[in-house]
């Protein structure tokens, strides 16, 4: 779509202040709603009966014992699913996996995989009916690792999969293949004075939310339908659920609950589906709730990775070629954002030859779902840590290194585009320039610097502003709030109408009172619904504009607007009192009706993003543990409208980017079940393993919004991987090529490096 | 099987409720009193997000019996504001967005209060241990802990 060139950069009133958030008092008093706090009467309880094998063939399932215990209602299989799903028109292949992996039909195929599921009077009525039920199971050969899986010998885990992207003769675990990159590699190697090539690995990681999947549904035999569940995107679950339910999208009723955290992982269904199925054939709402272990088994995690990334460097420091091929095992459905993680390795430098390879490969794990800046924080992993050890090998400064290679406006991304202004240079000199950058080191500390690269996304976005009669508005956006984004709407709107921004409440409309829009995902919410907001504002504004104009007597163009009065302008100037907006509303009853504002488009110009990281660890020699000692964010939001949630941005995903570099990993056994499947020993960061994380705020303007707006939700989780890989290396001079950086991991390098 | 018949104080209104012995308190005080500010997020004692105090004592409603909860007084999120004043801790979390998603929240409110009731000037590091149970996948602490030392700070001011 076209947008408007009407960039505004500074003179802001509301927009960059940091005001207190509209949903804070209700999150503080403990009364927001969240998924698993919704009741409704006659409500029943589900639960789910989950596969305890890898891989295995469902030869029968008997629910005759479970359906006997007082209290079930209603017992759910495969079988309850209308198999016409996937042949119904404009179902992708996507929406039957999808239906595979809410349900599994002829084969578990993971640990964890759901195979039916009970309604009862009670939760634990439910729990102990699930017990009851019988599969009979014939265990297949499995395989988890993505390595493994791509060998000649590994398991067919789903025969058919592979699209025609995949070159002839790989195995039939690969299922899609991504290429891209220009110029000539080959030749750039040779150029070079230092080429290195180096192996990576990282293993899965957790979104980790703290809030489990639930949901509340309701689903009638005429086919209408209620759902409440906690999600990133109530619009596209509305989509899904009817899909693979066989009902009319229109006829359920989707809202979103204030949500407990997502990061990508809320953006599928799980148990939705199935609490709708067993309401169904109950008639009676059904509530279902994830236990920890289950958000760990059946989840999305987001995938692990095996890499290998050559680059070329001349002894100043210039990147003659880079080269990277990223394996991504995904589960046991196509989607690991190998594509992503390929594009997005070397995006952050201006490189006359470069090429990167993707390979999405299937295993015996539940299904990755997106998790923060899917598939760059590792391949970001493995370029910025060849980067570093290049620079040590030839002396030279990192930041200065990628100032020198540094993407600006004009360069051919790696991934194809040509690059409009970006931040990527304003990142390093702000990191070059920052007192951590010069701050002394201890004895057995390290420094650590990398940068990291998301793209940012728009999609589709409706949003609709109301005004009312004492001159407030009421702005309807259909993203559901992940980090703040009722609060940045308000701003945005005040700043078009001129009115305070406490005169404004946003609410996260159901699917049943606004247009449709996209996933609360790839950074797009203060992009894409903040510029519906700014648009519909200014909708509503030219609204305005016509009754004062009416009033008056002149033509509407002869009408300006400022800080929330209409004024007579042009030739008209100085003819009229300005009118207030509160003058206008108050009698819009009677000067032809209400007045409202709306806006839908797919905007596509969320500017991309970039972040340079600054880390000082200590490593333990005697244990391997790694301290995180100072963190430095500093990354290009564009304009931050609400600065303090921008902060938060970027120390959330520097948090986990720390957790997944140092801790956390998804550790199966040789049986191929989940061996970690609690916080207990899937250790997310607490408070007391981190430092305060400083942050510094770029602000680059993105020409695609009104505002300068660029997403900041996910780029910080790109570089922490690497700058903390670097700093470990730097602190106890072993380097690192697997994550997680554990301290036996640790240990066991120091040990093979004081024997050598 | 028979249920429990369990008489206690929630935020000091005298309660009863029935409970199936394998019924958790988080589970009695979210299904059978609504109070649902205490959350699960693990059911293990490992998140701290259905932390609530039992006769002072900081515990994860998650790892104790309903049933035990008899005779006891319980203090949960919902007790923390005075009517329609917050707690300093409240207000100061709203102040410094100490709170993303705020799933979180109720249990570290409960937590910190529970410390600066036992200790008004802890150090960063006493701050950040005693929220070691709590965890928060969202701010990575930074705000949080920023926010429970200055309102010990005007606390201790105030008093």
């Amino acid at each position: 779509m076209a947008l408007d060139n009407d960039l505004k950069k500074d003179g802001f009133t509301f927009v960059g202040t940091r005001p207190d958030r509209p949903d804070g008092l209700d999150k503080v008093t403990g009364r927001a709603k969240f998924g698993a706090d919704m009741v409704a009467p006659g409500m029943l309880h589900g639960a789910v009966l989950r596969s305890p094998h890898a891989h295995a063939r469902i030869k029968g399932i008997d629910t005759s014992k479970a359906e006997a215990l007082e209290g079930v209602k209603a017992v759910v299989t495969r079988a309850d699913f209308p198999n016409v799903v996937q042949h119904k028109p404009g179902l992708a292949g996507e929406m039957w996996n999808v239906m595979e992996n809410v349900m599994a039909g002829e084969k578990a195929l993971y640990d964890g995989h759901a195979v039916a599921a009970v309604a009862a009077t009670s939760a634990l009525i439910a729990r102990d009916a699930v017990k009851l039920i019988e599969v009979d199971y014939e265990v297949l050969p499995h395989v988890t690792d993505v390595d493994e899986a791509m060998a000649a010998d590994a398991p067919v885990i789903r025969e058919g999969s592979a699209d025609k992207s995949v070159p002839e003769g790989m195995h039939p675990n690969v299922v899609r293949y991504h290429e891209s990159g220009h110029g000539d590699v080959e030749a750039g190697f040779a150029e070079a004075d230092l080429v290195m090539e180096q192996t990576y690995k990282t293993e899965a990681t957790h979104q980790g939310y703290i809030e489990p999947h639930a949901c509340l549904g309701m689903l009638g035999s005429d086919g209408k339908g209620e759902l409440w569940c906690t999600t990133q995107g109530h619009f596209f679950f509305q989509k899904v659920c009817a899909a693979l339910l066989d009902l009319e999208a229109s006829q359920l009723r989707v809202t979103a609950s204030e949500i407990g955290g997502g990061f990508g992982g809320k953006t599928t269904v799980f148990l939705e589906p199935v609490a709708l199925a067993l309401s169904r054939k109950t008639n009676r709402p059904v509530k279902m709730v994830m236990s920890r272990s289950d958000v760990f088994r059946a989840t999305g995690p987001t995938a692990s990775a095996s890499m290998d990334v050559k680059i070329g460097m001349t002894k100043d420091g210039t990147i003659t070629a880079a080269q990277g091929i990223f394996r991504l095992q995904g589960g046991a459905f196509p989607g690991a954002p190998a594509d992503m993680s390929a594009m997005c390795a070397f995006a952050p430098y201006d490189l006359q030859n470069v090429r990167q390879v993707g390979y999405d490969v299937i295993a015996n794990r539940p299904k990755q779902a997106a998790y923060r800046a899917p598939g760059a924080p590792m391949s970001a992993f493995a370029a910025e840590s060849v980067i570093d050890e290049m620079c040590n090998k030839l002396g030279l400064d990192p930041i200065e290194v990628r100032l020198k290679n540094a993407a600006k406006e004009g360069t051919k991304a790696s991934y194809g585009p040509t690059y409009e202004a970006i931040g990527q240079v304003a990142c390093l000199e702000a990191a070059k320039a920052h007192p951590h950058y010069a701050a002394p080191l201890k004895p057995g500390q390290g420094r650590g610097v990398a940068s990291g690269f998301w793209f940012n996304h728009g999609g589709e976005t409706s949003v609709s502003l109301a005004l009312s009669e004492d001159g407030t508005a009421q702005i309807s956006v259909g993203t559901p709030d992940i980090g703040g984004s009722r609060a940045s709407m308000a701003l945005m709107a005040a700043e078009v109408l001129g009115i305070p921004y406490e005169n404004i409440r946003v609410t996260i409309a159901d699917t049943a009172t606004l247009g449709y829009n996209d996933v609360s995902h790839g950074s797009r919410v203060t992009y894409a619904s903040g510029l519906a907001t700014i648009k519909a504002a200014r909708d509503a504004v030219e609204k305005l504009k016509g009754r004062a104009a009416a009033q008056w007597g002149i033509d509407p163009e002869a009408v300006t607007w400022e800080d929330g009065f209409a004024k007579p302008s042009g030739p008209n100037a100085g003819d009229f009192e300005p009118l207030h907006i509160t003058k206008i509303t108050a009698k819009m009853g009677r000067t032809g009706g209400p007045i409202s504002g709306h806006f839908e488009a797919t905007p596509e110009g969320a500017g991309v993003s970039f972040g340079t990281h600054i880390v000082d660890a200590e490593v333990d020699p005697e244990t391997g543990k790694t301290s995180i000692i100072r963190y430095t964010v500093i990354q290009d939001a564009g304009k931050a409208i609400h600065p303090a949630y921008v902060e938060g941005q970027f120390q959330g995903g520097a948090a986990q980017g720390i957790g997944w570099a140092l801790n956390e990993e998804y550790i199966y056994g040789d049986d191929g079940r989940l061996q970690n499947s609690i916080f207990l020993d899937y250790r997310i960061p607490v408070a007391s393993d981190l430092p305060m994380i400083d942050t510094v705020i770029v602000e680059v303007p993105n020409p695609g919004h009104p505002y300068g707006v660029r997403g900041v939700g996910e780029t910080g989780i790109v570089p922490p991987l690497a700058a903390v890989a670097n700093a470990v290396s730097n602190a106890a001079g072993v380097r690192l090529k697997e994550l997680p950086m554990s301290p036996p991991k640790i240990l066991k390098a120091l040990k093979e490096q004081s024997d050598t | 099987m028979s249920k429990i018949h369990v008489s206690t104080t929630v935020n000091g209104d005298p309660v009863d409720f029935l409970c199936d012995p394998r019924e958790t308190l988080l589970d009695c005080l979210r299904d059978k009193l609504s109070l649902t500010g205490a959350k699960e997020g693990c059911g293990t004692g490992d998140c701290g997000a259905c932390s609530v105090e039992v006769d002072g004592r900081l515990v994860c409603s998650c790892l104790m019996l309903g049933a035990e909860a008899n005779g006891k007084a319980i203090a949960t999120v919902e007790g923390i504001a005075d009517g329609e004043t917050l707690h300093p801790l409240q207000a100061k979390f709203i102040e410094h967005a100490a709170l993303q998603c705020g799933i979180c929240t109720p249990g570290i409110l409960v937590a910190a209060k529970n410390l600066l009731e036992k200790n008004d000037s802890p150090t960063e590091e006493e701050v950040r241990y005693w929220l070691a149970g709590n965890l928060c996948r969202c701010t990575g602490y930074d705000k949080i802990i920023k926010a429970v030392m200055e309102t010990a700070a005007d606390m201790r001011e105030a008093s």
